[in-house]
């Protein structure tokens, strides 16, 4: 069995999981949101306010965010075990690749923090 | 016919280089591109090719035929190249060259090994045979046939970046092979050593893989059925 430390549930199968119910839960979520505005066309900035008042919305919204993160992460993962190999790029590709990994990490848990404090923060 | 051929010995050349060679082609008879290949090497006998049984039962003459991969001994010229083309030879995809036409097969026979492509089974052996239904015979139709020529594997991306951890569509359609087979005991095991992230969750269902095995297999599904089992599996 082919091992790795820094895939996301270190699973094929739990990764492959994921990806297919965070694309399921993102499809519902601009479903929701393109209904929205489409049945409301001239929406003002007050009446956007108090969709996401509701608490219902904003922990949908919360789930998006932590399901677009997910699945970014696992397909970001793939990428950069795909490409930014030493097979593909010699030596600099180990650096590399744990350079675009962390750099995916540390923007992750940016976008989680800053969605977070825009649907509860003051 | 012009044909373009990839030429490379890493003995005398730098890198490799594609010739181009005129060959007079027999009229009225529509060739296969081994039998090209074959009035070719009279000629010129340095050129380097695998191939032995000419009939599409070996899988040793895997190549790239103008873009394409298929078995050379039955891909008929008029099939590969328009009227008036060139034909142009290539050495399969994603594996390192041997000599010419000749690639090295070890990292493909490596993913074959590793999906321990035997029976097991340790229930004493019966007397005569350990016997199958016709039914679950039936299931492993589509499954053996595969004469691991490579096509398939070496015209797959995933199998490119990473050949040394991703089995590749011709192993994955022999894992599936035993898991389906009745009489093999070691489904659990089997399943447990694919679950990482690379040996089968690397196929990204592209069907590179069935569009050109030259035995009409497809690959991407018998990947769908070892996903499934892995789910059921895990749940
Ligand atoms: S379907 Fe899977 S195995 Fe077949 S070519 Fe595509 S990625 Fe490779
Ligand atoms: S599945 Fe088809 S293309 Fe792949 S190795 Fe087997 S016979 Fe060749
Ligand atoms: S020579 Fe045997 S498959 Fe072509």
């Amino acid at each position: 069995m082919v091992t790795n430390v820094s895939s996301f549930g270190r699973s094929g199968l739990f990764d492959w999981v994921v990806q297919r119910v965070s694309a399921v839960i993102l499809a519902s979520y601009t479903l929701c949101i393109l209904s929205t505005l489409l049945l409301n066309p001239d929406m003002t900035y007050p009446e956007w306010q108090l969709v996401f008042d509701s608490f219902s919305m904003r922990f949908f919204t919360l789930l998006t965010l932590l399901a677009i993160l997910a699945h970014g992460w696992i397909g970001m993962w793939t990428i950069s075990t795909d490409y930014l190999t030493t097979r593909m790029m010699g030596g600099k590709g180990t650096v590399l690749r744990i350079g675009f990994q962390l750099l995916c990490i540390g923007l992750t848990l940016l976008y989680l923090v800053w969605g977070i404090d825009i649907l509860w923060g003051n | 016919m012009l044909v373009s051929i990839y030429r490379y010995n890493p003995e005398t050349d730098t890198k490799p280089a594609m010739q181009d060679v005129e060959v007079e082609l027999p009229e009225g008879k529509d060739l296969m591109v081994l039998d090209v290949l074959e009035m070719m090497k009279a000629r010129d006998p340095s050129i380097a090719y695998r191939r032995s049984c000419r009939e599409g039962v070996c899988g040793s003459d895997g190549m790239n035929i103008n873009g394409t991969n298929g078995l050379a001994c039955i891909t008929p010229v008029s099939s590969a190249v328009k009227p008036g083309g060139k034909l142009v030879l290539r050495p399969l995809m994603g594996l390192p060259v041997v000599r010419d036409l000749v690639v090295d097969m070890s990292l493909f026979y490596q993913q074959f090994e590793k999906i321990k492509p035997f029976l097991i089974n340790d229930d004493a052996p019966p007397a005569i045979e350990r016997l199958q239904s016709p039914e679950d015979r039936e299931k492993l139709d589509g499954l053996y046939e595969c004469i691991l020529c490579a096509c398939c594997s070496t015209n797959c991306p995933s199998f490119w970046w990473n050949p040394d951890k991703f089995v590749g569509p011709a192993g994955l359609l022999q894992a599936y092979r035993f898991l389906a087979d009745s009489r093999d005991t070691a489904t659990a095991q089997r399943l447990s050593e694919l679950e990482d992230p690379f040996s089968v969750f690397r196929c990204r269902g592209i069907m590179n893989c069935v569009a050109v095995c030259p035995k009409g297999l497809n690959p991407t599904r018998a990947i769908g059925h070892i996903r499934s089992m892995l789910l059921q599996q895990a749940t």
